[in-house]
């Protein structure tokens, strides 16, 4: 946890707050039927409502509350049974309204805890301040015309929640794992799908640093416009130095909205006008507070999905997994389904090791994921039969996991038509051990005359005889009967 | 004889049921008065064709016995602040040129379904934001009712085109929204019946904003019974407004019944204003007198934070209304004024599209609701306006019913007030209250102040119980048996 910045003075350490925006997984807007999807044609989604026509009232969708409170739940959170829409008041041209709807005094989500655990296998718990709703603004294209502004409003009143930590990171690491971990979580809940590339999930980041011993928190910058967890860790990095060293130069640091440039690596001023707004919240006169019954929080709690750490949990153990298997294995709700089909009724560690090595090696090197994974989990899990019954050994399984990559066959039919089922007939074990004895005399005279390893040459030969089907540990054995003095 | 515009809908609608009269003689017969009355400026936008093609439709269904009720081929005017597809759409506000809305607000949808017809888009303050119809970018409106003094009248506001447009027979009736008085204090002034139902029974969805926690659209009539069967055309639960309320809609009509033999009427100390005129004391003390006689009991009631009510209006009206008025940026729709930056463009839009009284209340509404002023304002505010709930609810643990007068003054002369802000916000001092706790109320005409210009008076039941209202309405109305009519204005003129 000791993240400190070497400073000319002082040694300094770092305090990071995130604010994460995660828009929620609905087919329509917060307030309007528009539809969501990502990726239409500009101001093809835009309602009536979006636009802000005169005369047009906001409904809340139903849906998106439900899920706000789904995923407050998976943030160990306080749901709060009362809350209120609020309008936070400031022009800009792709805000159609001159307000946008949020939560501000009362939000749905309060005070909740996540855990993350860090490289090191330590484990920390990150403490949350709430959760809340608010609409998405459109989206303004500079570039198109040296004069004009484009506006696409498709974006406008998709329905986002934003996850306000507290100030209680104090490492980079830590920052991208609790931001994973909130991907991770909402994943598992199908509540936004925490694709960063695509803005659907997206971090401001709060740093300020402070002397090495010092309790109270100096001024903040707040970084916007950062899209993946590798730019938020530069991000902090760039601005923890930035401040370190405009305190050590006896300067001061302004509270201010920052831009990162992924370009760069560094951070900016934003415009000026985000300079000194005043928001004007108010609750808004169109929306009645959400008011919640215990009964439809209750249904929802108990239709969710098991989540990562209860996962993790149960993995340790009731399957004996490490904490690291685990965790890589749980991060994501796919690759933790996947592997308890190949797991199911076999060894769990071997089939960790399976999906965690071999699978997850070909698909990293064949540029797939899980999802469009040639190897189903049921045909790794009879590959793992066949190595646990001793049709084949490991060696063949990895070839026969090679041949299945490619072809997504069954394991069983490769194995059948390739005839690759291992040799356990002693008597043509025995007849392929004597030819490479009789073939290698000076070999088998270096073995008689105790010289262990080269056992393993025999092997190797018998193993190529066979083309790899017979049982290594049973050509292991005859020979070394055969070869004993 | 009566021309057909100067029916009331009730007769109207026993003409067309007995074949006497058709939807398109009456609809023509007001288009008549329309084109006559051009000096009254009580119309933004008429839309002749559409209401003939509207009323033909009407006779057709007639015709084949498919007549939808009691408003089939009524005229009403719409006040300019509902949006109606394909016809201009302008809010009296110059930021609003050229805007024609492709929707149809729930309200005037409802009154079409009904087998109303539109004859066009009555003139009102700019937004909403008046009380005598002299802040529209269209020009003020005439009051119908002159004096020989040769000085033009208000016709109140803010939905002034509305009340002039019923009280000089140019429709049978019209249909306008009240947001701190604006059907009720314009009914009061031009002689004719405004109700502004309880926040919630009509639907605000496709109605240009004001102050969205007060906005109520309601209707204008030349009687009580004709209001109930606007009413009943306009309102019900509309999903697309989340503050409509999921209520069932009562016969409106059928709880007149003339007979409010045992109901308490209750009289509030507090609407007593020092400095009062004697003449709405009498107006006052003349409909107490009216319903003692109809067989009611009188009782002394307190409503302890009335005097804060308009203050209060002052903070909560201007704040929402700073909000809802944001979109309107030149971006989308209406008023254009171009810049060198967005910022620049705003500001000159801005500038030009919105009117004194207009910027007036988004300054105030900006301020009241601006960082460390919130709370001791806004907050505060809302506070109070829960006080002044309860009052009327205790109040109405008493009585059925509450009277006071709808305005403290007969209609004005044009161009009086115009420099006193705070003089003209008065004019709303009696509507305003009932406004904040969101209450049903109906503005009757009681008889002629000193000057011979209509008085109303303003009764306040409980939230929903328009039919009590309606029921005591209709019998204030018979006892106070108005029937003068603004001069140049009636029969055979």
């Amino acid at each position: 946890m000791s993240y400190l910045i070497k400073g000319e003075t002082a040694d300094w350490e770092l305090v990071i707050g995130l604010e994460v925006h995660a828009q929620v997984i609905s087919n329509s807007k917060l307030f309007s039927g528009s539809a969501t999807s990502f990726g239409a044609d500009p101001n093809s989604h835009v309602s009536l409502v979006d636009a802000a026509m005169p005369g047009m009232l906001p409904v809340i969708n139903a849906h998106c509350i439900d899920q706000a409170i789904k995923t407050g739940l998976g943030l160990n959170a306080v749901i709060n049974r009362h809350s209120v829409f609020e309008r936070k008041n400031y022009f800009y041209a792709d805000l159609p309204q001159g307000y946008q709807i949020s939560q501000f005094l009362h939000p749905i989500v309060g005070e909740g805890m996540l855990e993350i655990q860090l490289k090191d296998g330590s484990i920390r718990e990150i403490a949350i301040e709430r959760l809340h709703m608010e609409q998405d603004a459109g989206k303004s294209i500079h570039d198109k015309d040296p004069r004009r502004t484009y506006i696409d409003l498709n974006r406008a009143g998709v329905c986002l929640m934003e996850i306000v930590s507290h100030p209680a990171m104090y490492t980079p690491e830590e920052a991208a794992a609790y931001v994973r971990k909130i991907r991770s979580i909402v994943r598992y809940l199908e509540t936004c799908d925490g694709n960063m590339e695509e803005g659907s999930m997206r971090a401001d980041v709060n740093v300020s640093v402070r002397k090495f011993g010092e309790t109270g928190l100096r001024t903040r910058t707040e970084t916007k416009n950062v899209n993946s967890v590798r730019f938020m860790m530069q991000a902090i990095e760039f601005e923890a130095q930035r401040h370190v060293e405009v305190w050590e130069s006896g300067g001061e640091v302004k509270q201010e909205t920052r831009l990162f440039d992924p370009d760069t690596g560094e951070t900016r001023p934003m415009r000026s006008k985000e300079e000194a707004h005043d928001y004007r919240y108010f609750p808004d006169p169109d929306l009645l507070p959400v008011e919640l019954s215990e009964a439809q929080i209750d249904a929802i709690r108990s239709a969710m999905p098991e989540l990562p750490d209860e996962k993790k949990r149960r993995f340790m153990a009731e399957l004996g997994l490490s904490a690291y298997d685990a965790d890589v294995l749980v991060a994501e709700r796919e690759t933790a389904n996947y592997f308890e089909i190949v797991a199911k009724g076999r060894d769990a560690k071997v089939a960790a090791n399976w999906v965690i090595s071999n699978l997850f090696g070909a698909l990293n090197a064949a540029d797939k994921d899980i999802s469009n994974s040639p190897v189903s989990a049921q045909n790794l899990g009879k590959l793992l039969g066949l190595m646990a019954n001793e049709t084949i050994s490991g060696r063949i399984a990895k070839e026969v996991f090679e041949i299945m990559f490619e072809t997504g066959s069954d394991p069983e039919k490769i194995v059948q038509e390739k005839g690759l089922k291992q040799i356990t007939d002693s008597g043509a074990i025995e007849a392929a051990v004597d030819q490479a004895i009789a073939d290698n005399p000076d070999q088998a005279d270096e073995v008689r005359q105790g010289n262990g390893k080269a056992i393993g040459w025999f092997v190797g030969q018998v193993m190529q005889k066979t083309q790899g089907k017979a049982n290594p540990q049973a050509v292991n054995k005859m020979l070394r009967d055969k070869l004993s003095t | 004889m009566t021309q057909a515009n100067e029916l009331t809908i009730t007769e109207a609608r026993d003409a067309l049921i007995a074949g006497k009269l058709s939807a398109t003689e009456l609809t023509q017969s007001c288009l008549d008065a329309m084109a006559k009355a051009g000096e009254l400026n009580a119309f933004i936008t008429e839309t002749p064709e559409l209401a003939l093609e509207r009323a033909a439709q009407s006779d057709a269904r007639i015709a084949k016995g498919e007549s939808r009720g009691a408003l089939e081929g009524i005229p009403v005017a719409v006040k300019d602040l509902f949006c109606t597809k394909g016809v201009l759409t302008t809010a009296a506000s110059h930021i609003l040129d050229g805007f024609v809305p492709e929707y149809e607000s729930t309200v005037t949808e409802n009154l079409r379904n009904a087998g109303t017809v539109m004859t066009g888009k009555t003139n009102l303050d700019e937004f909403a934001m008046g009380s005598a119809n002299v802040t529209s970018y269209y020009g003020p409106v005439k009051n119908p009712w002159k004096l020989d003094d040769g000085k033009d009248r208000v016709p109140g506001g803010s939905s002034g085109g509305s009340a002039a447009a019923v009280a000089a027979h140019l429709s049978l009736a019209a249909i306008g929204t009240d947001t701190g008085g604006s059907i009720r204090q314009p009914a009061s002034f031009c002689g004719i019946v405004g109700m502004k139902p309880t926040y919630g029974r009509c639907s605000r969805w496709g109605t240009v904003a004001f102050a969205s926690s007060l906005d109520q659209a309601g209707p204008m009539t030349k009687t009580v019974r004709d209001a109930a069967i606007v009413l009943q055309g306009m309102a019900g639960h509309d999903k697309k407004d989340s503050t409509s309320a999921p209520v069932d809609l009562p016969d409106f009509a059928a709880a007149i019944t003339g007979d409010i033999r045992g109901m308490k009427i209750g009289i509030p100390k507090e609407y007593r204003i020092d400095g009062s005129p004697a003449e709405i004391d009498a107006i006052w003390r003349k409909g107490t007198d009216m319903f003692r006689d109809a067989g009611a009991e009188i009782v002394d009631i307190t409503l302890p934070h009335t005097k804060y009510a308009l203050p209060t209006y002052y903070i909560v009206a201007p704040a929402e209304a700073s909000s809802n008025l944001a979109r309107y940026d030149g971006v989308r729709y209406g008023l254009r004024v171009d810049g060198d930056s967005l910022d620049e463009m705003y500001e000159n839009t801005r500038a030009e599209g919105f009117g004194d009284e207009v910027k007036r209340r988004v300054l105030i509404g900006a301020y009241v609701l601006s960082a460390g002023y919130y709370d001791a304002y806004y907050v505060k505010a809302q506070k109070v306006r829960s006080r002044i709930a309860e009052d009327f609810k205790k109040a109405f643990a008493q009585v059925d019913v509450i009277l006071t007068p709808t305005a403290p003054s007969t209609a004005f002369a044009i161009g009086e007030k115009m420099d006193d802000p705070i003089a003209m916000y008065m004019n709303d001092v009696f509507t305003v209250p009932a406004s904040m706790a969101g209450l049903p109320c109906l503005s009757v005409p009681g008889g002629l102040g000193d000057d011979g210009l209509p008085l109303g008076l303003h009764l306040i039941s409980k939230p929903f119980d328009e039919e009590t209202l309606f029921r005591a309405g209709d019998v204030l109305e018979k006892q106070a048996n108005f029937t003068a009519i603004p001069a140049g204005w009636g029969a055979g003129q």
